[in-house]
């Protein structure tokens, strides 16, 4: 920082820029993936193209990506949050039971409630974690047993039916405004908020920090403890929203729901460019590879090949994307370096 | 070193304590078997007998029905039922349970397989402590070690082809037809499938294109649909002959009416969870039977076996308390002695709200 | 350790940073296993509590027999816990080595040569991890979630919908009857044998202590000039081999193979080891306490099961076990910054930001 830089432009800007662009290419490359497969299965069977092929594509994915939202938000702080799909199944059950015993509950009241639980559920994991210390993994990978211990205990082999859900819930499932399924404009919202925050608020621009070097976070006086523990928090009442949206869909819950969501949850994150080391990532990367990986899913069956390869293609698109980010991270931190010896020689 | 010392310390000590077990260990296990084949030796069921129901999970609804059929069953014998078995569909969930069938002594086992084959060095172990075995629901495949009854819902042929002569019915034996299935390891889903493809020979003019597993989860089966009404966007008519298939489905198709001007669905399904489909049009006909009584009569035959009063031997009959009395149907193929519940029942608008199930 | 203060300069310590740091977290471990030396105590009293002939034999073998595969898996993924990285697909690994033995043998291979086929499979499947995870340098975690679908997905391309079977009787046997004149389940026998080997490597050799070094310290340890690449490579290559030989195990255990075996033990296997003591962060842990931990988790789910306790309350108690397994050694020192912090705000109110370095 030298008295003499006045007239040049402020140093920091080129290396910022250029990390910016690099990342945002992540999330267009993604967009870019998602075309490219929709693109190649329409040539092989135009009716994927129809307007009902793109509402089921997106509304197909917008549990997941719903999911993934919160879900970032921990990843980037350096944690995990093992229980989402617990999570899911008990609140959906818990409101389709109260939708069944009290069937003219409101509509608004059941989404608040599902809400409440997921949240319960964040603070309790983000009270672990930043109080005890425990390391995320294991604290969300043992309330993912005790959850969905829980939600079994309470279901006991019951099943909620149809019949049992208010038509007004399970139309938040199907309708579409302009062709655009609820389901999807309502995690579109979500995504869009949350993703503005994360770019704008200090508090949630603190995340990134703590993720990429909790030590100097904390020197820096960021109160790393109560950030982590709103990130699971927001993660828990997600969780808990898209268990409402798994009853509007289905409109119908046994134990089963949400059960294996994690993984997948997991593994759209990382498809969608959040570092799963902390530190970098977006809530639009996240949504979109959720997108990417449900139209991978469907456009297998659209073009007849056979639903048993999903798992390994899934797996192995996964690996791919991992090592593209780590080449990507290596890339942008050598444009800094450079970037950085650049100014050192003014 | 100190730590060295510890280390070997604690390795003596849990060697020993396994030493110890192993020391006084052993035990030979009785094993009685008598002759599958013989008549019934005694004319009533014994009171106070132990029978274990092992389900595929204990969370399947189905299932779930089925097991409180059997406990009636038990209650009206004066003996009673233990329900025991794990959260994941998996052989391996139902092992401990059939161990602790096992260790209590009980007088049967009646088993849900998860796993045609995996099933059977345990429940051959269970038999040779002179456990009987009743199959029901899924069968499992063990030659005759063990021997064993299986309660079929009803004639395997007859609910395959059932389905495709409910579904040729109503599209007019005519155009591309899917099947929407559960895991695709399921023994009953692939038996019936099997019988499907048989039957369909007889429709020259319909053709089946894809089957697709749905893994019995809502949101799997939601997603191979999708797929499939994107892949084949002719299709007239699916079968799902599970019930979360056809339910999953039903949901779909009834929030997108559109659908329903070239596309049909059928399969098995609970009237519960089916009838407000009917009403509002969705579906038109599907069938099950009922798994009360399916649990039930599976009730009555295993403490019928353990008691001597009822027997494997083909063209012997049982006594099957409100269901009266059935007959035990000799092997045939690949399925052991086997006793078949009934007919399927077809719902429709007319007859869907008089059951409980 | 001799120093003059007044004239000579200090002569620094023998023992290494390490060294000391491993003493007292042995100190700290100690505690650990001795606690759970008086839970599994625990646990053999409730178990007989219910039932007074809990802690017969055939119990033994039962447990055994059932935590097998699980408790095999467990030893090198403790290894690789210690070092700081983690492994999910060990159980898809499993899945993917029985699958590729029942494909091979169904085909007509003989059955020694199908099994080192299977375990030739693990080698490769494990060199792909240890190759992504140390040479190319991504995180592990999400490495082995991709390899855990990639495996379990190529499993399904080889074998789904079919299950195998016919496997020769004279190896399915380890599924049934213990080593002859104990009560040893086969799997619990070569359990064992490699506790041993795992606990000798890891605790009294120099691999042993630079996999201790390469947790606690990464960066150091690769100064030290420890190749930790390497290890870590070879220890993903014999976690491969290992789970490819429970795979086979299971296999013959059952008598048969489904492209879904082993579904979702991977996290079973996971919480094992933590609850054994073995810290997330590497560098911490016994194989002593992931053996008590398997005997605890086997006696606790034998006991409950027949107890007929629902398989959800289990989960429920394993997932608090896990749980209190890492509040309790942290608790100490939580308990202690709370009070640190309440009586920093009762004194003075603290500026948020440090002064500047």
């Amino acid at each position: 920082m030298s008295v003499l830089t006045a007239p040049a432009p402020a140093p920091t800007d080129r290396p910022v820029s250029r990390l910016e662009s690099l990342l945002r290419a992540r999330e267009l490359g993604i967009a870019l993936a998602i075309i490219v497969v929709f693109g190649l299965t329409t040539l092989n069977n135009h009716a994927f193209a129809h307007a009902a092929s793109i509402q089921q594509l997106l509304s197909g994915a917008a549990l997941i990506a719903l999911l993934g939202v919160g879900e970032t938000l921990v990843i980037v702080t350096r944690n995990v949050d093992l229980s989402v799909g617990s999570v899911v199944g008990l609140s959906a059950y818990i409101i389709g039971d109260l939708f069944k015993h009290n069937h003219d509950m409101s509509v608004v009241l059941g989404f608040v409630i599902a809400i409440a639980v997921g949240a319960a559920i964040g603070a309790i994991n983000g009270l672990v974690t930043t109080v005890a210390r425990v390391p995320s993994l294991v604290v969300t990978l043992a309330m993912l047993y005790i959850v969905r211990g829980f939600d079994g205990v309470i279901v006991n082999g019951k099943t909620i039916d149809p019949d049992s859900i208010p038509t007004a819930f399970t139309a938040v499932g199907y309708r579409t405004l302009f062709g655009i399924p609820w389901l999807a404009i309502i995690v579109a919202v979500v995504v869009v908020a949350v993703g503005y925050a994360m770019r704008s608020f200090r508090s949630s621009r603190d995340l990134y920090a703590i993720g990429s070097n909790p030590d100097a976070a904390e020197l820096a006086g960021i109160p790393a403890g109560r950030r982590v523990f709103t990130a699971f928090l927001i993660s828990g009442a997600l969780a808990g929203l898209a268990g409402a949206l798994f009853l509007a869909l289905h409109a119908q819950i046994d134990v089963s729901g949400g059960s294996g969501y994690e993984l997948t949850v997991v593994a759209a994150v990382v498809v969608g460019g959040v570092a799963i080391f902390g530190g970098s990532g977006t809530v639009l990367g996240a949504a979109l590879g959720a997108v990417l990986l449900n139209t991978i899913n469907q456009a297998l069956v659209a073009s007849k090949v056979s639903s048993f390869w999903n798992g390994a293609i899934a797996g192995g698109l996964l690996l791919a994307a991992i090592a593209f980010d780590r080449w990507l991270s290596l890339r942008v931190a050598r444009s800094l370096q450079s970037a950085e010896g650049a100014h050192r020689d003014l | 070193m100190h730590t060295v010392r510890t280390v070997r310390r604690k390795v003596t000590l849990a060697l020993a304590v396994t030493l110890v077990c192993t020391v006084a260990a052993c035990s030979s296990s009785s094993s009685t078997t008598t002759s599958p084949n013989a008549p019934p030796t005694a004319t009533t069921a014994k009171k106070g007998l132990t029978v274990y129901f092992i389900p595929k999970d204990t969370q399947n609804p189905y299932e779930v029905i089925a097991d409180q059929g059997g406990q009636r069953a038990l209650q009206e014998l004066g003996g009673k039922v233990v329900i025991s078995s794990g959260t994941q569909d998996t052989a391996a969930a139902q092992i401990p349970s059939i161990q602790a069938a096992i260790q209590a002594h009980a007088a049967a086992i009646v088993i849900a397989g998860n796993d045609p084959s995996a099933l059977c060095p345990s429940l051959n172990q269970a038999a040779q402590t002179g456990i009987k075995i009743v199959a029901f629901d899924s069968d499992i495949a063990c030659a005759s070690s063990p021997s064993h009854l299986f309660i079929n819902q009803a004639n395997t042929e007859k609910i395959g082809t059932s389905q495709i002569d409910l579904l040729a019915k109503e599209i007019g034996s005519k155009g591309e037809i899917a099947i929407l299935s559960a895991a695709a390891s399921a023994t009953n889903q692939n038996a019936w499938i099997g019988y499907m493809k048989q039957q369909l020979k007889k429709y020259p003019n319909m053709k089946l294109v894809t089957t697709v597993y749905g893994n019995d989860d809502p949101a799997t089966s939601l997603t191979v649909l999708q797929g499939l009404l994107s892949a084949y966007p002719n299709l007239r008519g699916i079968i799902s002959p599970t019930t979360v298939g056809i339910s999953t489905a039903a949901q779909y198709l009834s929030t997108h009416k559109s659908l329903l001007s070239h596309l049909t669905l059928t399969g098995l399904g609970l009237p519960s969870q089916m009838k407000s489909y009917v009403h509002d049009g969705t579906v038109k006909e599907f069938e099950l039977w009922n798994p009360d009584n399916l649990g039930y009569l599976a009730g009555y035959a295993a403490a019928g076996l353990a008691s001597g009063s009822a027997s494997l031997q083909a063209g012997s009959k049982f006594d099957a308390g409100k269901l009266n009395s059935y007959t035990v149907l000799a092997p045939s193929g690949t399925t052991g002695p086997s006793v078949v519940l009934g007919p399927p029942t077809v719902f429709n608008a007319s007859n869907v709200d008089k059951f409980k199930f | 350790m001799t120093s003059d203060m007044a004239t000579k300069t200090p002569v620094t310590p023998r023992r290494s940073v390490v060294e000391t740091g491993k003493r007292a977290l042995w100190q700290g471990v100690r505690r650990w296993e001795s606690a759970l030396v008086v839970v599994f105590i625990g646990a053999l009293i409730f178990g007989s509590s219910e039932r007074p002939n809990f802690l017969n034999p055939m119990n033994f073998f039962y447990t055994g027999l059932n935590m097998g595969e699980i408790a095999i898996m467990a030893l090198p993924l403790t290894l690789i816990i210690m070092t700081g990285e983690m492994d999910l697909s060990v159980a898809s690994m499993l899945g993917l080595s029985g699958t590729v033995m029942g494909v091979l043998f169904s085909n007509g291979w003989p059955i020694w040569l199908a099994m080192a086929a299977a375990l030739v499979v693990g080698a490769l499947g494990g060199t792909l991890n240890g190759v992504l995870v140390a040479k190319v340098g991504l995180p592990s975690i999400a490495v082995t979630i991709g390899t855990l679908t990639l495996f379990r997905g190529i499993a399904v391309i080889l074998l789904a919908p079919r299950t195998i079977t016919g496997f020769p009787l004279s190896l399915t046997k380890i599924g049934v009857v213990p080593i002859q004149g104990t009560q040893l389940a086969y799997s619990t026998a070569i359990f064992l044998a490699m506790a041993v080997v795992a606990g000798v490597v890891l605790h009294a050799t120099p691999l042993g202590r630079a996999l201790v070094a390469i947790g606690l310290q990464p960066e150091a340890a690769q100064f030290a000039g420890i190749r930790v690449n390497r290890i870590k490579i070879w220890l993903y290559v014999v976690s491969g081999v290992v789970c490819a030989f429970a795979g086979i195990l299971l296999t013959l255990k059952n008598a048969s193979v489904s492209y879904d075996a082993g579904t979702g033990l991977e996290l079973n296997v996971v919480a094992i080891v933590l609850f054994g003591g073995v810290s997330i962060f590497g560098g911490r842990g016994t194989v002593i306490g992931v053996v008590l931990s398997v005997a605890i988790v086997g006696c606790l789910q034998q006991a409950l099961t027949q107890m007929n306790v629902q398989p959800e309350v289990q989960n429920i108690i394993i997932g608090v076990l896990l749980l209190i397994s890492v509040v309790i050694p942290n608790s100490g020192e939580a308990i202690r910054r709370i009070r640190d912090r309440a009586r920093r705000h009762a004194s003075t109110p603290s500026p948020r930001n440090s002064p500047n370095a």
